[in-house]
């Protein structure tokens, strides 16, 4: 730090970075759920007991913005004996490439940092509510009396060149965090390791096909990413615009069209 | 979320078994069911436990409101310019253009008692955003309100001073550009619900824009007519509206598919049907059987009135009911699903 000069003649241009979450590594040891409160100083979200598998979060939220999943299922009966499924996986927003909050946001408080994650600016955010409806992975949330919360990616942290304090704290290396192209190569390689050894139930979620051309934070689940409440075909709200607009277009000119006729027509009285 | 607590008896049930286990090595009665049992599971068709994977709606009962009243504005603003245009009686156009003011003057405080940090409602004139509906709804109602405030501002003026050219001119002239966000006005909700993650609302991104222009229509010439006003245009486009709130229910109840359940079952389904049936048939045939009758006109602008604010509530309603449903955004065919398809 001391040997870069304070009057820096070229600007580098700061690396997209995204979230590689490896389901098989997770031990749902929810030490992501505890580092990213601490960290961002977020408020419980209630003690209940939910009697979903040792699930007592249930999903992402205004003061949730890492959650861990377990997925309990019944034991499969092999000749060995029965064999348990039990897995975990820690959910946190996707800060999706075309991403249906920042594009509906009125205010402009939704904002792409030069990390390429989704960043709601605190001060500016009136808390419409149009994010919260606008999310096809059900993320933002907003407080009655407040503006809408989400995972900031660490945005603080990250400036600070530290790594977001979920992937920070996970002992496992299941929350990865890093360039994004790299990550992605990684999980591909994963992938194959996984069916090398046997597991060939193993799948990356990452949407690129869809209008939300991916996300940053993509996961690495085994079997049906729905089972972990992983839209198949996730579409930002975006895309609705272009009909919509021309509906209502069609619609103008009708009632344009309607009073003048119905005015200027010849009256029976 | 249920909360689920366990239950003394269980408990004391439980106690006996441990009591039962350590005496005679074994025990011979059932356990206890938790409460809440059958707990649901993690399947790929109704995903995480059934947890539904969309946020509810935050707004509350100001918006569907507001969507009422703006869409009636915007809608008597068309109606003045068109019979100012059309040479209609002078009193038409006064009490239309006060009509669009006064929806214009109520819409900004519901939409700013909406919002989640009500002092910060300027920030939504911080940017022009077009790929926002919500951007663009909030730059269409300044404007509007600015306009429609001004047509009937300067309409009473130009009373007062018992007709001056250069003020009718200004009033003419904002009332033009009254008609011309009015149209919008009465529009772009249906897109602002539409463009959303929520499957009954986005399903439906083409088909609102023209239900809330048909339902603001109506309701704009239900509050004239309720004035006096007994052109026999507005009859006109009284009746063209419920024909056209008529075919759009029609066509929604042919439509059979999980996410437009919110739209027909349930609570949000049966105030969606109520509006639909008060501001489409029954408009429709007091109007077309009413003939020039005071008290059916009355009735059937009453009946347009009330279809067009349930018709708004409804809607809202059933966005709240279909974020609640996990099964449709889960039901999507994509290309995601595991390489080998081994079922878990």
């Amino acid at each position: 730090m001391s040997a870069e000069s304070p009057l820096r003649t070229s600007v580098t241009r700061p690396r997209v970075t995204g979230f590689f979450t490896d389901a098989t590594l997770c031990i749902g040891c929810k030490a992501c759920e505890v580092a990213c409160k601490e960290w961002n100083e977020l408020p419980d979200d209630g003690f209940v007991w939910s009697g979903l598998s040792y699930d007592n979060t249930l999903a992402l939220g205004d003061s949730t913005w890492r959650h861990v999943q377990f997925v309990e299922r019944s034991p499969v009966w092999k000749p060995s004996g029965p064999e348990p499924s039990w897995e975990f996986s820690s959910d946190v927003c996707k800060h999706c490439e075309v991403a249906g909050c920042l594009e509906s946001c009125p205010t402009g408080s939704i904002v792409r940092t030069e990390f390429g994650g989704v960043y709601i600016q605190p001060d500016v955010c009136n808390g419409c509510g149009y994010c919260v409806v606008s999310c096809p992975f059900g993320v933002v949330d907003r407080l009655p009396h407040d503006r809408a919360f989400k995972c900031t990616f660490c945005y603080d942290r990250q400036k600070a060149g530290l790594v977001p304090a979920c992937a920070k704290a996970c002992p496992t290396e299941s929350i990865r965090f890093g360039d994004l192209e790299t990550l992605r190569v990684d999980a591909r390689k994963r992938v194959e390791e996984l069916r090398g050894r046997g597991v060939d139930d193993a799948t990356v979620y990452d949407p690129v096909e869809t209008s939300v051309r991916g996300i940053h934070a993509f996961f690495l689940v085994r079997g049906d990413p729905r089972t972990f409440n992983l839209p198949p075909k996730p579409e930002s709200p975006t895309v609705q615009l272009r009909p919509a607009w021309t509906s209502a277009a069609a619609a103008a000119l009708l009632l344009f069209a309607g009073a003048l006729g119905a005015f200027l027509s010849p009256s029976r009285r | 979320m249920k909360e689920r607590v366990p239950s003394p008896w269980t408990e004391a049930r439980l106690e006996e078994l441990r009591l039962e286990a350590q005496r005679a090595g074994r025990v011979a009665g059932t356990g206890v069911r938790p409460p809440g049992a059958p707990f649901p599971v993690a399947t790929p068709e109704t995903g995480y436990y059934g947890l539904p994977p969309l946020k509810a709606p935050t707004w509350t009962w100001e918006v569907p409101v507001y969507f009422f009243l703006g869409g009636a504005a915007g809608a008597s603003a068309v109606i003045a310019a068109a019979a100012r245009a059309s040479g209609a009686p002078r009193r038409l156009v006064s009490q239309a253009r006060w009509v669009a003011a006064a929806g214009a003057a109520l819409s900004p405080p519901l939409l700013i008692a909406d919002l989640g940090r009500p002092e910060r409602f300027l920030n939504m004139l911080r940017v022009f955003k077009p790929q926002s509906a919500m951007s663009m709804g909030a730059w269409t109602l300044v404007a509007f309100s600015t306009a429609a405030g001004a047509a009937a501002f300067a309409d009473a003026l130009d009373r007062a001073l018992g007709g001056s050219v250069p003020v009718r001119v200004v009033a003419d002239a904002a009332g033009t550009l009254a008609a011309a966000t009015g149209v919008v006005m009465a529009t772009y909700t249906g897109v602002l619900v539409g463009a959303t993650a929520i499957p009954a609302w986005s399903e439906n991104a083409t088909r609102l824009p023209i239900h809330f222009a048909a339902s603001g229509l109506a309701s704009a010439v239900g509050i004239l007519q309720l004035l006096g006003a007994d052109h026999p245009a507005l009859n006109r486009l009284g009746i063209g509206a419920a024909a056209v709130e008529t075919a759009i229910g029609w066509e929604l109840e042919r439509r059979a598919r999980r996410s437009l359940d919110p739209l027909k079952v349930g609570m949000s389904g049966a105030i969606v049907r109520a509006g639909g049936v008060l501001s489409g048939p029954v408009t429709l045939l007091l109007r077309a059987l009413g003939g020039r009758r005071r008290r059916w006109r009355s009735a059937a602008a009453w009946s347009a009135l009330a279809g067009s604010l349930l018709t708004r509530i409804g809607w809202v309603a059933a966005g709240y009911a279909s974020s609640r449903d996990p099964i449709p955004p889960l039901e999507a065919e994509g290309d995601l699903r595991p390489p080998k398809g081994k079922a878990r």
